[in-house]
């Protein structure tokens, strides 16, 4: 293999091209990516890179000499725009066209839209210069409503509410972060927003946004209600970059599908967020938007690339910050899956929880323990029995307090 | 080789501690990195540079003696 041709130079991106460097590989390496900077990471953009802690540089990935040791043919700002699997070439937006014997998909994922989201006043949050207008608007003091109480929503949430303003967030389940941690941990959430001053609500979809000379106002809701707003987050969710390997005859659902290796095709692989495989650990195909992922499947697909043919089966870590409140947890979390306190107490803001699906620990969850979450990890390593956890003796079923307010000291601003 | 962690970047992910565990603890209160040692002897290497590679937060940096000397 002499070329190989990266597409998407961002976490994974550019892992698995120091991986394929630092296994010794050193053939023809192209790096492509359609944002102008240079390689920098996601999730300080909604936290430190939105509340100004941080400069916009530090979330840079690597310095210019790292990106120049990879010998790489770096093209930043240039979009792939169609794949010819069979004459094995990446088409690029300016018309040029560059051959490979091995491709590697890290593409990522674009922002959900909803009709008319190209209102004034109206931001998604993925890159950096979504970030850095976002925090620009945020500092003119609008009224926030955030659309979606999903990890992105939430953490948009808390950085402006962090920041003194007003903050609404609607939500169609009846609390946030449902989807990914179920009712009760969701209704932990709800509740450490309203103790911080943030608005939800929840149980009620979104309709349409509501402007006025080209610039948004509010927020319709299904009831008929509106929320007004001089700024609107739409945190919705989000879909795979696949709209270039459309007609390339890869298999595209839900991402590009891959096998356990991560392999699309023979010689193309896919990692990160883009990529979905089915997952031996688990025996579930799945698709992770989670960093951690990002650099894990970028090393397995790089490695598999080379001749490894190792299937990918990592127990999924992934975490988020709300306010002073560290979630952090391992594994995966089906809907049903049932859920038990371990360790503390979640009245008193610091605790672990198991997940048990089909009699075996499927996920462990620590909110503000994050040793104790990680010797709890080999619960989800080991399969271990779901009895081994609800055998253990009783436990207080997670409640909702209002704990955080007697334990912490506040420095948000004043609500008016 | 001489290890360098940022408290301020880390997210208490304990991927380091996970990987080598000799070399990177988390304090108790708050999971941030704490190095146990700022140059691990050799049968280290591999899992100090691992780490480095695996933290999410990008909040470990691996100095290479070598590369130093040589670039110098
Ligand atoms: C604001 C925010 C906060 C987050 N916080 C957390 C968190 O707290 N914890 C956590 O675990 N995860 C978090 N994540 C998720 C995490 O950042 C992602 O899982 C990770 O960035 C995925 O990396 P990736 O390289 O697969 O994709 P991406 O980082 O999306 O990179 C893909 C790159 O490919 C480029 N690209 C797309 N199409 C093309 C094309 N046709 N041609 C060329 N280039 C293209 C994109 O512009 C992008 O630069 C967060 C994400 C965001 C957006
Ligand atoms: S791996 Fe990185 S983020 Fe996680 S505890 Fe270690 S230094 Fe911190």
């Amino acid at each position: 293999m002499k070329r190989i041709v990266i597409v998407g130079v961002s976490a994974a991106g550019l892992t698995a091209a120091e991986t394929l460097r630092r296994r010794g590989w050193d053939g023809h390496l192209t790096l492509i990516g359609d944002e102008p900077h240079p390689p920098y990471d996601r999730p300080p953009l909604s936290k430190q890179i939105l509340t100004g802690d941080w400069p916009a540089e530090r979330a840079v990935l690597r310095s210019p000499q790292d990106l120049a040791r990879l010998e790489a043919d770096l093209h930043l700002g240039q979009p792939a725009t169609a794949l010819d699997v069979a004459g094995r070439r990446v088409h690029l937006g300016g018309g040029e066209s560059i051959g490979f014997d091995g491709l590697i998909i890290a593409t990522g994922v674009v922002p959900r839209r909803l009709p008319g989201s190209d209102l004034a006043g109206v931001h998604v949050l993925r890159t950096l210069d979504d970030a850095l207008a976002l925090r620009a608007a945020l500092l003119t003091g609008p009224r926030v409503v955030v659309v979606g109480a999903g990890f992105l929503g939430t953490e948009v949430a808390a950085a402006a509410r962090t920041m003194g303003l007003e903050v609404t967030v609607v939500e169609p389940e009846p609390v946030p972060v449902r989807r990914p941690f179920g009712e009760r941990i969701g209704a932990l959430v709800a509740d450490l927003h309203r103790a911080h001053g943030t608005r939800l609500r929840c149980g009620i979809p979104a309709r349409r946004l509501r402007s006025a000379g080209g610039r948004v106002t509010g927020v319709e809701l299904g009831d008929g209600t509106a929320l007004p707003a001089d700024l609107v987050v739409l945190a919705l969710g989000a879909t795979p970059a696949t709209g270039w390997l459309t007609g390339s005859g890869l298999r595209l659902a839900d991402g590009v599908v891959c096998d356990a290796c991560c392999r699309a095709a023979p010689g193309i692989y896919a990692a990160g967020d883009v990529a979905s495989w089915p997952n031996p650990h688990f025996g579930t195909r799945i698709r992770l938007e989670h960093r951690m992922n990002a650099t894990e499947q970028a090393i397995a697909a790089a490695g598999n690339l080379l001749g490894d043919a190792t299937p990918f089966a990592p127990v999924p870590y992934f975490w988020t910050d709300q306010y002073d409140t560290k979630i952090q947890a391992y594994g995966v979390f089906p809907p049903d899956a049932d859920l038990r306190v371990i360790s503390g107490d979640p009245s008193n803001g610091r605790f672990t929880a198991a997940y048990g699906h089909q009699g075996v620990v499927v996920g462990v969850l620590g909110w503000n323990a994050p040793r104790e979450l990680r010797t709890l990890r080999r619960l989800v390593v080991e399969r271990a029995r779901w009895t081994a956890v609800t055998d253990a003796g009783p436990c207080p079923p997670p409640t909702v307090d209002r704990w955080w307010q007697s334990t912490r000291p506040r420095t948000l601003g004043v609500h008016s | 080789m001489k290890v360098i962690v940022d408290q301020h970047k880390c997210v208490a992910s304990g991927q380091c501690v996970l990987t080598a565990p000799e070399v990177f603890d988390q304090r108790e209160e708050d999971g941030i990195v704490v190095l146990l040692t700022e140059t691990p002897p050799d049968h280290l290497m591999d899992d100090t540079r691992q780490a480095a590679i695996l933290c999410p937060a990008q909040a470990i940096w691996v100095a290479e003696q070598e590369k130093q000397e040589g670039e110098q």
